[in-house]
């Protein structure tokens, strides 16, 4: 029982590193229906800040206190990825927009290729190691619970909370909401299409770089393709929880974070990626709209 | 009139400069953490790093200056460039074509016929090796797996990710039958397309219901598992170790390429040893198998099935209410782009000697995929213009020695192959989002034959 609930913990732990990327597929998809392939090397940006942030801290000042060593490298890297993801949907996006479903894929593709590649070329392919940043750990009878993962279920649930309220209660909200229903139509309301569009991006961006820091503290390394294996799960998340679906892709993540450590738990390690796509296909093929998504009505 | 367009220019100079800047400041920002600052590990294998100033400054100033002649130069040069167009009326489309573009499928097959005795010729046996083998040999296999792709992609407009799969079901047939039951290439090709077709029906029955973006993540999640099972059955597939020794082909086992036999090509020949006569054979044997996959697409277009896959492709429900079995036709498209797969694995396998996982991984489906968009979905000409393009130039930049003497003799510009592969496919699709060949003439037609703009098609439903 106690080996269960421990690892129901770090299934928890991972869900949410998982959750706040697919949160940035499913508002991506919802807003503009283009799967942003490039979103899990956002992530590994972001940890890459997180990392660089943390070493020219540390030597400068060698006493830092952890909460704001932690909260720094998470901010810097929020602001520095959501600029890049601002400047990736500029450039490399919004002129495709309209044209053939295929071309934004590809251009995201490309740019998926891209920034990996431009790490490994300018911070050298190998893992990049730090020394763990939170070491405490507290324990509940047979049960460990260390604050590494505390912090990380914490930080995820105020971040859910923030962004509910923007996407619910703001004006800015309503503005992507507005857009995310039928983009022409909010455009004649005036609305700024482009504007709304940019700042989901950034949005997207800012939590994935926080996911991407806490992926850092957690694991204590950052690689260069990082980004495709925790990227491609985060997608399958948000497809798992209903593609466009806010609580859904948050859902989706906790399941793929669950299924994962309690697979290698009681199954095998080696089959655990195996696990996670072939319950996401057979999800798709029952429920082929995820589970918490809107049935897509074909119009002819 | 000479004032306003002076305003005009001092304008749109104006705003270069303003937008220039801007781009310098963005790129500033952007770079500064991961350009400006280098990590890496000291002797005591810590984390260290280090500022690179001066790259940083390239790179600010790359994006300034490049921002600064987009919007001040070539933007309103290519504006002028359309107005004028749109000013001189309707289209003119000559009817009469030269005499390249007329015979160019001639052309393109004898210049292909004698491409490895004239690079025989040019460069000597040993040297003829680069060119056979790096570019002609890899570039004919990204032709025949995009070619392949196209019938599910371009044809049925299922949007598949994990071709790869195929890819690698094919050479692991081929690596693993003929090791362990020593069986031959020209009997183990067939065999390993009908297994990649069986395996592309398998994975084609649960996704009959899936659409679009669905339908591409859960075949990119077969692919990936496919991937995995290979590096995790270790007692079969050795795991990442691979499997080494491929059996070499044999042209029909008359003549052997293996050094050793006594029916050494070589050797019966008279001809001093050399592993580039193999070469000279696999390319060859791949150009065959091209050819077969450009006639089969092209008769099966003409077939009452193409048609039914290109009618899925624009409409799926006019499709079903016509009476198309959509699940047969579906599961057609999928078999059969998957057997070209497969011959394409087997191929790879006994090309290579050599088989892993690690040459099946998302990122050759992405390729892939790729190049079937970037030439134009559903065009032959274009797809095979693209691989040419994209395979042969990031191959040509293993060539590029001389770029050491300009940025110095660490400089390796194969680390830089995909980076620009990356940005090649980003650019390419900005400038023309149909790929190289973006219009198409209908293969059913009432009266006569017009060639449909892109724009008016609508691809890639699924």
């Amino acid at each position: 029982m106690e080996y269960f609930v421990q690892q129901l913990l770090n299934g928890l732990t991972l869900g949410s590193i998982y959750g706040l990327v697919a949160i940035g597929y499913t508002m991506v998809y919802g807003i503009i229906g283009m799967i942003n392939f490039a979103h899990g090397d956002i992530f590994m940006l972001g940890g890459f800040a997180a990392l660089i942030v943390y070493l020219i801290l540390t030597s400068f000042f060698a006493g830092i206190p952890i909460a704001l060593l932690l909260l720094l490298m998470l901010l810097v890297g929020m602001l520095l990825t959501g600029l890049w993801n601002w400047t990736i949907e500029r450039v490399a996006y919004r002129p495709l927009r309209g044209s053939f479903r295929l071309a934004p894929l590809i251009t995201a593709i490309g740019m998926s290729i891209v920034l990996s590649n431009f790490i490994q070329v300018t911070q050298g392919p190998r893992n990049k190691p730090i020394p763990p940043l939170v070491t405490d750990v507290y324990h509940f009878g047979a049960i460990t619970i260390s604050l590494k993962q505390l912090l990380i279920v914490v930080i995820t649930a105020v971040l859910l909370f923030a962004f509910w309220y923007i996407v619910n209660k703001t004006p800015l909200g309503r503005a992507q909401r507005a857009t995310e229903q039928d983009r022409k139509m909010a455009a004649l309301l005036g609305v700024d299409v482009d504007k709304t569009i940019s700042i989901t991006f950034i949005m997207g961006a800012a939590l994935a770089a926080v996911a991407g820091g806490m992926y850092l503290m957690y694991y204590g390394v950052a690689s260069f393709n990082d980004g495709f294996i925790p990227g491609v799960k985060a997608f399958t998340a948000a497809v798992l929880g209903g593609i466009g679906s806010l609580p859904g892709a948050v859902l989706g993540g906790l399941l793929i974070g669950l299924i994962e450590s309690l697979w290698s738990a009681y199954f095998s390690i080696a089959y655990k990626d195996v696990a996670t796509f072939a319950i996401l296909a057979f999800v798709l093929i029952f429920k082929p709209t995820g589970i918490l998504g809107r049935p897509e009505v074909e119009k002819v | 009139m000479a004032g306003i367009a002076e305003t005009e220019t001092s304008n749109v100079m104006s705003k270069a400069i303003k937008e220039g800047l801007f781009a310098g400041v963005v790129a500033f920002f952007m770079f500064l953490l991961f350009v400006g600052i280098e990590t890496y590990q000291d002797i005591n294998n810590a984390l260290v790093w280090r500022t690179r100033w001066g790259l940083l400054a390239i790179f600010v100033i790359v994006a300034a200056v490049g921002r600064f002649l987009t919007v001040g130069f070539i933007k309103p040069h290519l504006d002028q460039r359309k107005l004028d167009k749109a000013k001189s009326g309707v289209l003119e489309i000559s009817d009469k074509k030269s005499f390249f573009h007329t015979h160019f499928l001639k052309i393109a097959l004898i210049a292909l016929l004698i491409y490895p005795p004239v690079s025989v010729m040019l460069f000597g046996t040993q040297g003829s090796l680069k060119y056979v083998d790096n570019f002609g040999i890899q570039i004919l296999i990204y032709v025949m797996l995009a070619w392949g792709l196209n019938i599910v992609v371009g044809l049925a407009g299922l949007l598949d990710l994990g071709y790869v799969a195929f890819y690698a079901v094919g050479a692991y047939s081929y690596a693993l039958l003929s090791s362990y039951f020593g069986l031959s290439f020209w009997l183990l090709l067939p065999l390993s397309g009908i297994l990649a077709a069986l395996w592309g029906i398998i994975l084609g029955f649960p996704v009959l219901r899936l659409k679009g973006d669905y339908l591409a993540i859960v075949t990119l999640a077969f692919g990936e598992i496919i991937r995995l099972v290979l590096i995790n059955w270790t007692a079969v597939t050795k795991g990442t170790f691979g499997i080494a020794g491929v059996a070499k082909a044999s042209v029909f086992g008359i003549w052997s390429f293996d050094v050793g036999a006594s029916n050494n090509f070589a050797k019966s020949f008279g001809l001093a040893s050399s592993s580039a006569y193999y070469k000279i054979f696999l390319f060859y044997v791949i150009l065959a198998l091209c050819m077969l996959t450009a006639y089969v697409t092209i008769r099966l277009r003409r077939m009452p099935i193409g048609r039914a896959w290109e009618a899925l492709r624009e409409d799926e429900i006019a499709c079903r209410s016509l009476g198309i079995n959509t699940v047969t036709t579906k599961l057609t498209a999928f078999a059969i782009g998957a057997m070209f797969g497969g011959f394409a694995g087997s191929f790879f396998a006994t090309r290579q000697g050599f088989v892993s996982p690690e040459s099946f991984v998302f990122l050759e489906s992405a390729v892939i995929l790729a190049i079937v968009v970037l030439g134009g979905m559903g065009s032959l000409t274009g797809i095979a213009i693209a691989a040419i393009v994209m395979v042969g130039g990031t191959e040509l930049l293993r060539e590029m020695s001389f770029l050491k003497l300009v940025f110095g003799p660490d400089f390796t510009p194969e680390l830089y192959r995909m980076l620009l592969f990356g940005l090649a496919m980003i650019i390419v699709m900005l400038f023309k989002p149909r790929g190289f060949v973006g219009s198409r003439e209908p293969t059913a037609f009432l009266k006569e034959r017009k060639t449909v703009s892109g724009s008016f098609t609508k691809e890639g439903h699924g």
